[in-house]
């Protein structure tokens, strides 16, 4: 797989008991690329997020149809596993979620769960990752901190390095800078557009969308109204609700 | 005027008002507490004395201390939590974390719910009849640790459970999308930030396991041991049915008034030394968690 789309998603519906949440949701997206999901609230693109690594398992009543690829593998099929699953596929939540842990052990949280013992194999883990989200020359220090005596930019980086620990290749990231301040939301916007993985992002700040993402999907209803380039989303888009959206008229 | 029909004066007046009621109840209340631990201590102080608290009772009661009271009290308030704090904090963790919501979680929430309300003399006569008899356990410090184990057992749960629930979603959410499956995340995430709380609830539990007088006279109490208690099988002497006995059974009741206030300081001081441990223990658990 190498010009292959990381993600792959065909006809995926999904219902939330009787609720149908996502209707017929098809789009490829491109390895390491940024990609935005944006819509009004409640549109799906949370709901779509949380399913490319299988974060919806736990919600009762939750059934889906159609199918979902990550590198060419099926994800809902009969022998996927959704624990490996999330190891290859990251996410970093809304708001900063450190654990009332130490920076060092936050980082260390996947690697130890995979088997990881030694303290030198632990130490370049930890080094590796916090460099990878930019926090490593803010933290080297105090490691041995608690996390949650951080800002909270850097809690939502430290998170974002607790996800890259594990070596994912895909980064899903929903809503991440909506509990920040704006130089916060900066430095970790800074981050994405630099970053070597695939990203995906929810948001709802179109000018965010419109700054870091290659491609953008528009949702609407539980339906993919729009996909392409994230310029063209923006500039000529091909649907009246995605202007009507990104303009501002409702959202 | 303002738009809901009272006027700026009349307002500052309820509230005003409404402090001054809420405020006088809070002071009647700790001048009770107040009342009930002086009259507490101007009686029974004098009984108090290194004597009293480190000898065997003598001379039908009337001299000498209460120290296998003590001994047993601890016994038995510690044993109970052996057995109220893993079947609580496992039903806690089921109910938290496990169940979904249905018939049966409300049946078993009901149930616990309902345990809580149960007089404690009930459970003393459950303990006298399951335990000391269709056990064959007889009447011993084993008895009286399951009897008031489980009659502490929904105050552990539900104190566990509330702090189960306590914990931030976003933890469990964190350590399942890092890869974690239901249990690690529990073991190692929910369980270690919920822990103050749980061992609060057990503390106080085990403060009013200490107290407990009714569930102890069928399946534990001995009015007076001459030695420490050998097994899980002995009988045990208790600070509460200690009390009971001085008060009521004892040949020289009037005689023994001063020990009976004695025990009684001592048994209170116990109990809220337990509340201290407990706030002290919460405290320094939660130092540098703000969530």
């Amino acid at each position: 797989m190498v010009d292959g789309p990381i993600i792959s998603a065909r006809d995926v519906d999904f219902f939330y008991g009787s609720f149908q949440a996502l209707k017929g949701i098809s789009l490829d997206m491109r390895a390491k690329e940024v990609t935005a999901l944006i819509g009004p609230s409640g549109c799906g693109k949370s709901t779509f997020l949380k399913l490319l690594n299988r974060m919806n398992d736990f919600v009762p009543g939750a059934r889906l149809s159609g199918e979902i690829q990550v590198s060419g593998r099926s994800i809902y099929g009969p022998d996927s596993d959704p624990v490996s699953i999330r190891r290859l596929v990251g996410m970093v939540f809304q708001r900063p979620n450190p654990f009332p842990k130490s920076i060092y052990d936050n980082i260390c949280y996947g690697p130890r769960l995979i088997g990881a013992r030694k303290k030198a194999d632990l130490d370049i883990v930890v080094e590796k990752a916090l460099r990878a989200a930019a926090l490593w020359d803010d933290v080297k220090d105090k490691l041995g901190k608690s996390a949650l005596e951080l800002s909270g930019g850097q809690q939502q980086r430290v998170c974002i390095a607790r996800a890259l620990a594990l070596g994912p290749e895909i980064l899903l990231m929903d809503e991440p800078t909506s509990a920040l301040d704006p130089i916060a939301t900066a430095k970790v916007e800074e981050w994405i557009k630099g970053a070597d993985l695939s990203i995906v992002i929810v948001t709802h700040n179109m000018q965010q969308a419109a700054r870091v993402s290659d491609h953008t999907a528009f949702f609407y209803m539980g339906s993919l109204v729009e996909y392409g380039p994230t310029m063209e989303i923006f500039t000529r888009p091909r649907e009246e609700r995605t202007e009507n959206y990104i303009t501002g008229r409702f959202g | 005027m303002f738009p809901f029909g009272f006027t700026l004066r009349e307002r500052e007046i309820r509230g005003a008002l409404a402090l001054t009621i809420i405020r006088a109840l809070g002071l009647g209340f700790l001048g009770l507490m107040a009342a009930l631990v002086a009259y507490l201590v101007w009686r029974g102080l004098g009984a108090i004395s290194w004597e009293f608290l480190s000898q065997y009772p003598r001379e039908s009661m009337t001299a000498g201390g209460i120290w296998p009271a003590i001994v047993g009290t601890l016994w038995l308030a510690v044993g109970s939590m052996a057995v109220a704090i893993p079947l609580g904090f496992g039903t806690a963790i089921y109910l938290a974390e496990y169940a979904r919501p249905g018939p049966l979680l409300t049946v078993i929430r009901l149930g616990v719910n309902n345990l809580a309300g149960v007089p404690s003399v009930v459970f003393g006569l459950f303990g006298l009849a399951i335990f000391v008899g269709f056990f064959g356990f007889g009447r011993s410090l084993l008895s009286g640790c399951l009897t008031l184990g489980v009659l502490t057992l929904p105050t552990v749960t539900a104190a566990a459970e509330e702090a189960l629930r306590q914990t931030p979603a976003s933890f469990r959410e964190a350590a399942l999308a890092l890869g974690a499956n239901r249990w690690q995340a529990i073991r190692q995430v929910i369980l270690p930030a919920a822990l103050p709380g749980m061992l609060t609830g057990a503390i106080l539990a085990l403060g009013r396991a200490a107290g407990e007088t009714a569930p102890i006279i069928f399946t534990a109490s001995a009015a007076l041991t001459l030695a420490p208690p050998e097994s899980m099988f002995s009988e045990v002497m208790a600070l509460p049915t200690h009390i009971f006995n001085l008060a009521t059974n004892g040949t020289r009741i009037a005689a023994t008034r001063p020990q009976q206030f004695g025990t009684c300081l001592a048994l209170l001081t116990l109990v809220l030394g337990l509340s201290l441990v407990a706030l002290i223990l919460r405290a320094r658990l939660r130092k540098g968690r703000k969530w």
